[in-house]
């Protein structure tokens, strides 16, 4: 195709972004020269901006998506500010790092352009974190928020760009796409000044992320299990259960779906989820839920995001004052439940089994309709069964006796604060682990022969961009004709010189 | 074989053989004895190609012209889709483009300004301003810096350098007084008979090789006009369009002209027009005789519906921060090769990505020309100062094609040096 059809069949807003790409290529090649202190003065200035604004675009959030608590995004924003600044403050992601014993020197390199999207669910909190993570490796990053989301998104990237020149980032480093329409977000994933895609939102999009023929950091989705087996405390478990299930209205990919109890103990365990404000529906409120939320056995998109009041309405159903999460039992995992796959609203599949062999069989049930690879829980007090449930489940996080949406984001865990939770080869993804500033930086390894009568050089207190000994001495008249250090030669030089020149002009002249 | 499908020739020889015999002979010879046989053929953003295959880096770009780049892909969508609707106009009414185009640029240009006045070219369009000036100011008299360039037009030529001028026996010195620039005595003696139209100045002269404006020459210059009754005419053909990093050139020095100059790359490269800002004191002609100026393909609506583009691209924040970063990276990278060779490349005259290379050489700049051209990058010298190579990188590079020019000019540039004084180069070996 040529250049100018090349151009007739761009979408609209096309050409204007991909200048946005080559702003932020720019403002790589110069971030990329920047020292950790100078990396964090950045860091924490954003940080301290989007905690700042953290209420303000939660409540924006859900007044404009109409999803999701707005207390509860406040929450998340926070996390995904001063939250995920601590948790890396003090670590380099700019300097060199030097192994000795193991004789390698390594250099850190920045992807460079991130392109990033942002879901509709956790919009800002999820702008916040691509941005810190990118700017605290010294990458160019241009966010394109969901079109359900754009208004706050677009406000809050446009802050903390501004909060980031002023502290001294590049100009361009942190940019956003106002006006986001698939066809351009599918064009800028696919540009060559793209350097690596970070996708965060529906299946759809984040294979178009890896069939870009860019690299692609993308996640699938999850359908968390949540065994709670007869060691449990149940108390704890159903309150926990139920707190994660609320949170947010459940619009975080890492809350629980479908929780999976021992027989021995799902008599009393029901009672704890009552009281920890669960509401557990019979038979015919369930066939209800079926029909009126997953009506020909799809969900009702109007109502993710909202909370437990909502869903009980919508299924004509009268709940107890304080419900926060309907509870609904079902015989079978299959993939013709509707209960048994992914639900970004407050209600929670109930399914009771024999033993914790029969648990583990039905998070596999689980995950095999959705999830694969994303997250899983368990509330257990026994390690074998812990260990037993983690190798067996195709998930690459558990989290123990924590709630899922925060415990596998990694809040309350050990593992990576993230809005993006990799569901690595089980899940058609690159990356296992959260998603993590690691991740956008590579390292070149200076390595030295193993052979031990190699020694290795002393890098400490090297400065790689300044590391040039000298500069290169200039080529002046006098010192190209060789050694003129006696000022006699200099002159006979010069004579020389000015009779070459007049020869020259003589014959330029002369043309 | 070289079939173009409108037209064919056997070889690069006989493509030059026809040019003499049917076109400009001496045009012709002179680049083929310069050791530029270049002919182009396809282009591309910032490269073309000669006929013969190889690969060039336009940093030329005709004054400006392929400011965008050379078929930038958003113009041709531009000026396709104008052409589902639209042709070059009929310049007797009003015109649906032409007027969009005169609104969008009178809202870039300082507030004192309020109309746009066509031409089909920036000769023409000097004429335009040069009438323009003397219908307002009722006298003949148009003051201009020695050695510069605004065209070759009938009005135009007297502007600049005799050469031209007097070839076809067009010289007016008696209507046209030359100035040195950055003289302001010379420059108010010119203006003190208080019987000069207007001062004509492109904002950084191209042709004399960029030397900079004295910082507050312009400004003070502008005041003098104002002293003097005379008006202020900014060319700025080759410094507008962000490639000062503003818009137009002259907003950077504060001067608010009286009439205001555009052509070159306001369209691209693909449907010349030029274009004159006018303000409402320079306006009198349109509103007593509208007819005074006609020209059948001056603002040619397709050209308008273009530069509107143009604009609109130039505009963008985007392209602001990256004539900064390219400029900023041009700096930094001529500097390093200044220091390897400083009683050579003796000056570096820079404003944006407006370059001047100065060569301590009568001739340099045309030998660094062809060592420039033999290492793969185009860029000309100043034809009124031969020291000084014209180095003009647009306003869309990407770091990688900057460091590329950068890299290939240290080599032409020690490649130069070594042919002017005859002593092998330490660089050249590597090269």
């Amino acid at each position: 195709m040529s250049v100018a059809e090349l151009a007739r069949h761009e979408p609209p807003g096309v050409p204007r972004a991909r200048m946005m790409l080559q702003r932020a290529h720019w403002a790589a090649t110069a971030f990329a020269r920047y020292d950790n202190e100078r990396v964090w003065r950045i860091v924490e200035a954003v940080a301290e901006r989007a905690y700042a604004d953290a209420e303000e675009f939660g409540e924006w959030a859900v007044r404009e998506t109409g999803m999701g608590v707005a207390e509860h995004k406040r929450v998340k924003n926070e996390l995904c500010s001063k939250g995920i600044v601590e948790a890396y403050r003090g670590q380099d992601f700019a300097g060199p790092r030097i192994d000795a014993s193991r004789k390698l020197l390594e250099l850190p390199h920045p992807a460079g352009v991130v392109f990033a999207l942002a879901p509709s669910t956790n919009p800002v909190s999820t702008i916040n974190f691509k941005i810190l993570l990118s700017l605290m490796t010294r990458n160019a990053i241009v966010v394109s928020p969901h079109p359900l989301a754009r208004e706050c998104c677009v406000e809050a990237a446009r802050r903390l760009a501004a909060a980031a020149v002023r502290a001294g980032a590049p100009d361009g480093a942190v940019q956003v796409v106002e006006e986001p329409t698939i066809p351009l977000i599918e064009s800028l994933m696919a540009d060559e000044t793209t350097d690596v895609i970070l996708a965060t939102g529906g299946t759809a999009v984040v294979r178009a992320a890896y069939r870009s023929g860019n690299p692609a950091i993308g996640v699938g989705p999850g359908n968390v299990p949540a065994l709670v087996d007869a060691t449990a405390d149940l108390a704890a478990a159903a309150r926990k259960l139920i707190d994660s299930k609320a949170f947010d209205n459940s619009i975080l990919c890492t809350n629980e779906s479908v929780a999976i109890v021992e027989e021995s103990v799902a008599a009393v365990f029901a009672k704890e989820l009552q009281k920890a404000g669960g509401h557990v529906l019979d038979e015919t409120e369930v066939e209800q839920v079926r029909e009126r939320l997953f009506p020909a056995g799809r969900i009702r998109l109007d109502l993710l995001g909202k909370d437990a009041s909502a869903l009980a309405a919508a299924a004509e159903l009268r709940v107890p004052q304080g419900t926060r999460v309907l509870v609904a039992p079902f015989a079978l995992a299959v993939p013709e439940e509707p209960l048994a796959r992914e639900k970004l609203f407050p209600l929670l599949g109930l399914v009771t089994v024999p033993d914790v062999q029969r648990g583990i069989q039905t998070a596999q049930a689980v995950l095999r309709i959705g999830g694969a690879g994303h997250s899983a829980v368990i509330h257990s007090r026994n390690p074998r069964a812990i260990m037993a449930y983690g190798v067996a489940v195709p998930v690459l996080r558990v989290a123990v006796n924590v709630g899922g949406s925060t415990g596998s984001a990694g809040f309350d865990t050990a593992l990576a604060p993230s809005m993006t939770i990799g569901t690595g080869f089980y899940g058609r993804s690159s990356v296992a682990e959260n998603l993590e500033p690691a991740h956008l930086v590579q390292w070149t390894r200076v390595a030295y022969a193993s052979d031990r009568s190699v020694p290795f050089d002393e890098f400490e207190g090297i400065d790689p961009w300044s590391a040039l000994p000298d500069a290169r001495a200039a080529v002046t008249r006098a010192s190209a004709n060789g050694d003129a250090t006696d000022p006699r030669d200099a002159d006979l030089v010069r004579e020389e010189i000015r009779r070459i020149v007049v020869e020259e002009l003589r014959e330029l002249v002369g043309r | 074989m070289y079939d173009y499908g409108f037209f064919s020739y056997s070889s690069k020889e006989d493509m030059l053989e026809r040019s003499r015999a049917f076109w400009n002979p001496n045009k012709t010879d002179f680049w083929q004895e310069s050791g530029i046989d270049l002919v182009i053929d396809r282009r591309e953003g910032y490269l073309f190609w000669d006929m013969d295959g190889r690969r060039l880096i336009d940093i030329h770009l005709n004054g400006g012209t392929y400011n965008l780049g050379h078929r930038n892909p958003e113009l041709i969508a531009t000026l396709e889709q104008a052409m589902q609707r639209f042709d070059i106009g009929n310049h007797h009414f009003p015109a649906l483009a032409r007027t969009a185009l005169a609104e969008a640029l009178v809202a870039t240009c300082a507030p004192n300004m309020r109309r746009v006045i066509y031409g089909s070219g920036g000769g023409e369009a000097i004429d335009i301003a040069i009438k323009t000036a003397r219908h307002t100011r009722g006298c003949r008299k148009i003051v201009s810096i020695a050695k510069a360039y605004h065209g070759h037009t009938g009005l135009a030529v007297g502007t600049g350098d005799d050469r031209f001028s007097k070839l076809f026996l067009a010289d007016r010195p008696d209507e046209f007084v030359q100035v040195p620039f950055n003289d302001l005595e010379a420059m108010e003696e010119a203006l003190r008979g208080r019987d000069v139209a207007a001062v004509i100045m492109e904002t950084i002269p191209a042709t004399y090789g960029f030397p900079l404006p004295e910082p507050g020459y312009l400004r003070a210059v502008k005041d003098l006009c104002e002293r003097y009754d005379a008006l202020y005419i900014a060319d700025e053909v080759q410094t507008g369009l962000m490639r000062t990093g503003e818009m137009w050139g002259i907003a950077k020095a504060g001067v608010e002209p009286d009439i205001l100059v555009i052509g070159k790359g306001i369209t691209g490269g693909l449907y010349p027009i030029a274009c004159v800002v006018v303000s409402e004191e320079c306006s009198g002609w349109l509103k007593e005789d509208g007819f005074g100026h006609i020209s059948t393909g001056g603002g040619a609506e397709l050209g308008c519906v273009v530069a509107l583009k143009v604009i609109e691209i130039c505009g963008r924040p985007e392209v602001r921060s990256m004539v900064h970063y390219i400029s900023d990276r041009f700096q930094s990278g001529l500097r390093a090769i200044q220091d390897l060779y400083p009683d050579w490349l003796v000056g570096i005259r820079q404003d944006g990505v407006v370059i001047g290379l100065e060569f301590d050489h009568p001739t340099g700049a045309k030998l660094v020309m062809k060592h420039l051209y033999a290492n793969g990058v185009w860029a000309i010298f100043s034809t009124l100062d031969p020291r000084v190579l014209q180095y003009k990188p647009g306003i869309l590079l990407g770091p990688e094609l900057v460091d590329e020019i950068l890299d290939r000019t240290e080599v032409a540039v020690a490649a130069a040096y070594a042919e002017v004084f005859r002593t092998p180069s330490r660089r050249l070996v590597t090269a």
